[in-house]
């Protein structure tokens, strides 16, 4: 079986607290700076809790107590570095059969952090295109924000 | 919407085999039949609705074409998702700015 791989999207950004801070900024911090505008409760984001722990949950709590999940933790080393499954499908709801992963490094630099991000396995959207295809329909789905991106551009 | 289509023409799973054999090398219509139990028309007709996706492109050469993957073809969701972690990590740097500030 040949694998179609796209390549991962990686983006690093730097930051000006130590790494400790920047990480739990990063994972206890999550409902703090995540764009709302990319929640997947009905009430809105309230929460986003990361378990920390190998095979934790990672889940948004809506501001009404409703849970969504987001995915998994698959690595978990403190300070340092992070996996994710990543398990939401194009119109941004959970899918158990979909398996993307995110990985965040952690750097010292100078008095700061340089973070680095890499979502991959990309080519699994690719895989559950028959659930998603008609998500890309969704107006709130991934392709409603590109058509709305693409508008604008 | 290229990216719909993209995502369509992937779920049928003969044409996603087709869509395998080009990854694994470039080839004529003749070739990818030779190695599925389809018709010639069949893989034609998949071949249309991939190159259609923007999946694969195909280059004439001589009296046929060859036909490869176009490895632009998850490209629009990916953009995607390259813009959705930029403004992700943007509230991040901002956020960890602001818990810098005395």
């Amino acid at each position: 079986m040949t694998t179609i791989a796209p390549s991962p999207v990686v983006k690093t950004v730097t930051v000006p607290c130590p790494p400790d801070r920047a990480f739990r900024l990063f994972t206890e911090g999550m409902g703090t700076w995540w764009l709302p505008s990319h929640s997947v409760t009905k009430s809105g984001q309230d929460k986003v809790v990361i378990e920390p722990m190998s095979g934790g949950a990672w889940y948004e709590i809506g501001k009404e107590g409703e849970r969504c999940e987001w995915g998994r933790v698959l690595a978990w080393e403190p300070l340092a570095r992070l996996v994710l499954d990543w398990q939401l499908s194009a119109d941004f709801a959970f899918d158990p059969s979909l398996h993307t992963e995110v990985e965040v490094t952690f750097q010292p630099e100078g008095k700061g952090t340089a973070v680095r991000l890499e979502h991959r396995k990309l080519e699994n959207y690719g895989n559950a295109a028959g659930q998603i295809a008609q998500a890309f329909d969704s107006p709130n789905g991934w392709g409603g924000l590109l058509a709305a991106f693409a508008a604008k551009a | 919407m290229t990216d719909i289509s993209a995502l369509s023409a992937l779920a049928d799973p003969t044409r996603r085999r087709v869509f395998e054999r080009l990854a694994e090398a470039p080839a004529s219509v003749a070739d990818i039949t030779r190695g599925l139990s389809v018709s010639q028309p069949a893989v034609s007709q998949h071949l249309k609705v991939l190159r259609e996706a923007g999946l694969v492109a195909g280059t004439a050469k001589g009296a046929s074409t060859i036909y490869r993957i176009d490895p632009a073809g998850l490209g629009p969701l990916r953009a995607w998702i390259d813009r959705f972690w930029d403004a992700q990590l943007e509230a991040y740097r901002k956020a960890a700015e602001a818990e810098e500030k005395p």
